[in-house]
Formats: C-alpha cells, structure tokens, sequence
C-alpha cells in the first residue's frame, strides 16, 4: 500500500458518488431539519424515529429482512442521543457489534453537552460528538470528511496524528476530550516522519472533533 | 402598501424579534436552507414545532396536574420541548425549558406550576409573532415581491 500522504480511496465510497446518510431522531422537528440540511449538502437521506427502526433498517433486527441491503448502501449514521427506548449510544454500540456495519462512521448528537457523554461515545467509537442544534457548516463539514477520509482508518489516522502533533505543539491544550490513542500504525509514523507540515490547504486534518460549544449551560 | 414598504416592515420586524430575544441565529440557519426548491421549509418545520408543542404543553399540564407526579416524564417532555425550540430558533422558550428543568430536577412542585406558565408564556408570544412574520411574507409574495434576506449584522 503506498502511502504518499494522499488522499485514500476505500472502496465503499467515490468522489462522485452521492452519500447516503441514515439519520435517527424521535423528534419530528429535528428529523426535518436534518433531512434538509443534508440533502442542501447534496447527500440522500433516510430518516427514521428510533434506534430500533434503524437496527430494521440496516437489517441487524434479527428478522429476516425483506430489503436486500446493497440496494442502499449507508455512508453514514447521525444519531440523537436522547431518545426513548435505545439511545444513541445503545445504537452505536449495536452498530461497532456488527461486523457488516461497524465500518460505517456514527455521529452522535445531543442538545446536552456532558464531558462523560461525550466521551463515551468516542470511546465507543463515534466518530464525532455534535452538540444540537445542528448547522449546515457541521454537516457540510462532515461530508467533507467522509468523502476525503473514507471510512473510520483514515478519520482514526487522523485522529491520531492531531493528537500526536497537539502534544508536540503545545503542552498546554485544556480541554480535549480524551480519545482513545492507539498504538502508533507503521503508515502513520511513517506520515508523521515525512510530512507533519504537509502543504495541506486547512491546519487541521480532514475530519476533527467537534469541540463542544460551551457558551452556555443548559 | 407597496412591496418595498412591506419588505422593510418584514427586515424591521424580523430585527425586533432577535432583539427581544424571541429568536436566536438557529431560525437565520433555517432560513439558509429554505430555497426555490423548498420556498415553504421554515414555514413547514415552525407548523411542525407549533403541532409538536401543543402537544408536549398539554401532556405537562396533564401530568402536573396528577397527584403523584412524575418528575421524570415532567422533565422528559420539558427536555423534548427545549430540543424541538432550540432546533427553530425559539431561544426564550429554550431558555425558560432550561429553568423548568431545574424545577424537575429539585421535584418542586410549585417550581414547575410556574415554570409551565412561562413557557406557556413565551411559546404563544413566539407563535404569535412568528405567525405574523410568515403573515408578512406571504403578503410581500402575493404582492409580487420577494422575501428579503436577513443578516445578522446588527
């Protein structure tokens, strides 16, 4: 596999293929607007109301579904947080479970902004935690970030590399959430080695962690 | 009245409702994502939070109203409430979920009687208001006009 620090392409998603996002919300306000706000982003949606519903959907009901599932391939999942039933961390974790599904990126959103939440969904392996309400700049963000990032390796790569340079950079970086930072990967050791100030048109890498607002309590 | 009148009736009016504070930078970003292949989007996501507000006002005022109450479902609605608000922009009614809930959270009572009352307050000012705006608009549009675009410049 060469590494030349470019962009990788995964097999499951091109540059010109649309991303189809699931999104799962119990509130109806909230699945309108996220519903436009990603196809304004030019992605297809299919927005359904509970964890449950998106466990059918996927077909990881344990019902044999009808629905062959390669007709619509799912790019990726945003899921509330807060709702009845399973939440959104009970339905990530059933996604990681998966092996058909566990390489499909989770975005967890929630109006509360609670460090242990977050936390623990990346530690579950979200790939990012985006406190409510929603705007078109995280969305536009995030499929930015799938498309060039392809998949959890290359986001979790990057993951690592912001980390690594963080700590290099600057000792004093306050309130990080903390990620779990695996052992450094020969290709990315090797990226750092090469090209830490690689001539990349943003500072920050393609896909970073949402910090969370903390303007006010609620 | 012709449409240039009316459209800055709409900006000023528009203006004074971030002002008062009836509505924060979220209902702009709804406005971003209304277009001509989606002319009606903000007026169909705020008829969405009115049918959906109605109904969690209710359920609170039902479940307040039982002997035992249950602050858990009282908060559950009231969580739901302040996340659909804060989804359109209705910032004083998000705010004043944000104090009902620290009433559930202490299981006071009289806390909560009177926090319904304020959001009850500040969701039919904001419904009455935004009712108007879209009033406004409507009129621009059958004059002919088109609805300006607001900034949040000032």
């Amino acid at each position: 596999m060469a590494m030349t620090g470019e962009i990788y392409h995964s097999p499951m998603v091109c540059q010109e293929e649309e991303l189809h996002v699931l999104a799962v919300d119990d509130s109806f306000v909230d699945r309108k607007v996220i519903e436009r706000l990603l196809k304004i982003s030019s992605c297809k949606v299919t927005a359904v109301e509970s964890g449950t519903r998106a466990l059918q959907y996927l077909g990881l009901d344990g019902e044999k579904s009808s629905v062959g599932f390669d007709a619509l391939k799912v790019n990726l999942i945003m899921t509330d947080y807060s709702m009845p039933g399973m939440n959104g961390y009970e339905l990530l974790k059933k996604i990681k479970e998966s092996s058909a599904f566990r390489e499909i990126p989770v975005v967890i959103m929630s109006s509360e902004n609670i460090m242990a939440r977050i936390d623990r969904c990346l530690e579950e392996g979200a790939e990012e935690f985006i406190v409510k309400p929603v705007k078109l700049s995280d969305v536009k963000r995030l499929r930015d970030c799938i498309i060039k990032g392809d998949g959890e390796e290359n986001v979790k790569k990057n993951l690592n590399k912001r980390k690594l340079q963080e700590d290099e950079d600057d000792h004093s970086v306050s309130s990080s959430p903390s990620t779990p930072v695996s052992p450094l990967s020969p290709s990315v050791a090797r990226d750092l080695a090469s090209s830490s100030r690689s001539p990349s048109p943003s500072p920050s890498p393609a896909c970073s962690i949402k910090r969370p607002k903390m303007l006010h309590s609620s | 009245m012709e449409v240039g009148q009316m459209q800055r009736s709409l900006v000023d009016y528009t203006k004074s409702l971030f002002l008062e504070g009836v509505l924060d930078g979220q209902f702009l970003q709804l406005q971003q994502l209304q277009d001509e292949t989606n002319p009606d989007f903000v007026a169909e996501v705020v008829s969405l939070f009115f049918e959906d507000s109605q109904r969690l006002l209710n359920d609170l005022t039902r479940t307040l109203d039982q002997p035992n109450v249950d602050f858990k479902i009282v908060d559950a609605h009231v969580h739901q409430l302040k996340g659909s608000s804060s989804s359109i922009g209705a910032q004083r009614v998000k705010n004043s979920c944000i104090a009902f809930r620290n009433s559930c959270e202490a299981q006071n009572i009289e806390g909560c009687m009177r926090c319904l009352q304020q959001v009850k307050q500040e969701y039919f000012l904001a419904k009455n208001k935004l009712e108007t705006l879209f009033r406004l608009e409507q009129q621009i549009v059958a004059a002919g006009g088109s609805i300006p675009i607001m900034e949040l410049s000032f």
